[in-house]
């Protein structure tokens, strides 16, 4: 971690937990410049609009509307702010329906500082982030076994590369580890993760949204 | 064909098929079931019933029978849970009797004054069950009446049963009074006083009924909210509270609280994402329980994520069980406290893989008697056609791969619930 002090990552953090605020804050230390916080959806989408950080650490759960109000009154005006959802909740729905609109990772409250700090980076730097269970998700939202047409196959179906990726994410395995796995470098590895996440947010596959209400497996 | 032997015996009581309610029936009825519900509670032959009616509504009983079956259909309950059905065998020979019967009356003028109070008692009759019927057992009577669902029906039935009632009496008044232009006045009369009375009654107590009929309904939600927040209150008290008091009691054991809080965690998610389907039934639900044990015994995390699923069957339950074993060998020999298992169910092979970031070994130092990895995980899969690979480096940490081939023309659980 180069702690260059000028290059500083800025971040927001958006959470109703004042208590869970203060953990991430505590937790991220001098790795990343927390610029501000918010409790509430109006708070955090006025104060962002004037911070404008690097990235901002979202939560899924909140009064008002939740991390998915946030993400479109921000993204409207602002579409080049980053944003990484951080939550406790597993339910697809969730977790699905903050990618598509417009997240760039997904990991869950219980990751551990370090790897925080390197999501937060990956995000900033315009790639994207899977927890093994969005993972998971994503591999079972495209799997093969429901041959409905599709409409565009450039975006609604995944190449064998991006599965055998996903399938690595999903057993835990750090970029780097995948790297080697496949004998691909790590920047190969962030630009299929990168075309997932795309292809997650842009296809209109009907299984994409169907399938997030359908499971509710945690 | 009793032995003397047990004749020495006294008679065992046989028990007698209970008696039937008086109702009216729905399957087998003629016409609305009241001749053979009164047969079967009599123990008769329903013909029999009908026969009596039939006999007892001609002049000669002054048409008792047809005042009788009136009343006994307006105030009779009729029976539930049987599929109705019509007995349409018999309809002809008393369609032509009732016929026959009206003739006769009508024909020969034989009726007398008893007879017409006798039909005129069952157009009441009528009236008042049109008007009674409406009122389900279940459903109290100003839901009925209110209700937003048949509130049509319900202005036809009362209406209906309303005039029929008002016809019966009138006609015996007039019966009773004679039909002179001065007794039809007064009726006519008194029917006016009693609209307008009914119209006083209606604008004093309308609004109270419909003010009761709010305040039900408002206290019929009250109580549906109270059960909800009751559940979650039983819930909160049985699981988190008692938790909340392990892990204060438990404070200076950090693995024992980590422990019971991933059990908590586990067991609300279970309450608040309602599990799909049981760990009997399911290969991704057994994975899922394998691992909460695996957790729950060795106070680790286990990142479970499970890609499509299938039902079970005994090679599947081989593979669950070989993954607990990996799964029970990451927890007590990596040194780290979290594993990550994956396992993917595709049409035709299942794979799972359980990883730790632990201490690894080297495979060849593992010794023949170490029964955990032989016996469990990789004689295990060989025996139900599937195969195990366990990648280890030391310092690294150790992956299991277990795979199973399976029978593709088995449905997948998938498509089954999909399609």
């Amino acid at each position: 971690m180069n702690e260059v002090p000028e290059q500083r990552l800025r971040v927001f953090l958006v959470d109703d937990h004042a208590m869970f605020r203060a953990g991430v804050r505590a937790e991220l230390g001098d790795a990343v410049e927390v610029i501000g916080e918010a409790g509430t959806v109006a708070e955090a989408v006025a104060m962002i609009r004037t911070a404008l950080p690097d990235v901002v650490l979202l939560d899924v759960h909140m009064p008002d509307g939740g991390g998915r109000a946030v993400l479109e009154q921000v993204r409207a005006t602002h579409p080049d702010i980053r944003f990484l959802a951080l939550s406790v909740s597993d339910a697809a729905e969730d977790v699905i329906g903050l990618i598509r609109g417009g997240a760039r990772g997904y990991v869950t409250k219980t990751i551990a500082a370090g790897e925080l700090v390197d999501a937060i980076r990956r995000v900033a730097e315009g790639d994207a982030v899977f927890s093994p269970r969005l993972a998971g998700f994503v591999l079972d939202a495209f799997a093969t076994k429901n041959q409905a047409p599709v409409s565009d196959p450039e975006l609604d179906q995944l190449t064998n590369r991006e599965r055998e990726v996903l399938r690595l994410l999903a057993r835990g395995y750090a970029y780097k580890e995948i790297a080697k796995e496949l004998y691909i470098s790590i920047k190969t590895v962030e630009t299929h993760v990168s075309n997932v996440l795309r292809k997650l947010q842009m296809s209109n596959r009907y299984e994409l949204s169907r399938w997030a209400v359908d499971r509710r497996i945690v | 064909m009793r032995s003397p032997v047990i004749d020495t015996q006294p008679d065992p009581i046989v028990p007698r098929p209970a008696r039937p309610p008086l109702r009216r029936v729905r399957g087998g009825r003629l016409l609305t079931g009241v001749a053979r519900g009164l047969a079967e509670h009599l123990g008769i032959r329903p013909i029999l019933v009908r026969l009596g009616f039939m006999l007892l509504a001609t002049p000669l009983f002054e048409g008792l029978g047809m005042l009788l079956y009136v009343a006994l259909w307006a105030v009779l309950p009729s029976e539930v849970g049987t599929k109705p059905w019509q007995d349409r065998r018999q309809w002809p020979v008393f369609a032509l009797l009732g016929l026959g019967i009206v003739f006769i009356t009508v024909v020969t003028g034989w009726a007398g004054s008893g007879m017409l109070f006798g039909w005129l008692a069952a157009i009441v009759a009528l009236g008042a069950g049109v008007i009674w019927h409406q009122i389900k057992p279940d459903a109290d009577w100003l839901s009925t009446i209110m209700g937003t669902s048949g509130r049509r029906s319900a202005a036809l039935r009362l209406g209906g049963g309303g005039a029929l009632v008002a016809i019966g009496v009138i006609g015996i008044l007039a019966a009773l009074v004679g039909l002179t232009r001065e007794s039809i006045d007064n009726v006519l009369n008194s029917l006016l006083f009693t609209v307008i009375a009914l119209g006083g009654i209606a604008l004093v107590f309308g609004p109270l009924i419909y003010r009761m009929y709010l305040q039900l309904n408002s206290e019929r939600e009250g109580r549906a909210r109270e059960a909800e927040r009751a559940d979650i209150a039983a819930m909160v008290h049985d699981q988190v509270l008692h938790t909340l008091a392990l892990i204060q009691r438990r404070a200076e054991d950090p693995r024992e609280v980590a422990r019971l809080a991933r059990g908590q965690e586990r067991a609300l998610r279970n309450w608040l994402y309602k599990p799909s389907a049981h760990a009997a039934d399911k290969f991704g639900a057994a994975l899922e329980a394998a691992a909460g044990e695996v957790e729950d015994t060795f106070g680790i995390t286990v990142d479970t994520v499970v890609v499509g699923d299938r039902d079970m069957d005994p090679h599947v339950s081989a593979l669950v069980a070989a993954a607990r074993e990996a799964m029970v060998n990451a927890a007590k020999h990596s040194g780290v406290n979290n594993i990550s298992l994956y396992a993917e169910a595709e049409p035709d092979l299942l794979s799972v893989f359980v990883r730790d970031r632990g201490t690894g070994f080297d495979i060849d130092d593992i010794a023949a008697d170490r029964h955990g990895v032989r016996g469990s995980i990789l004689d295990r899969m060989h025996r139900h056609g599937g195969s195990a690979e366990v990648r280890s480096t030391v310092g690294e940490g150790t992956e299991v791969r277990l795979t199973m081939p399976v029978d593709s023309t088995e449905t997948m659980s998938d498509e089954r619930n999909g399609q």
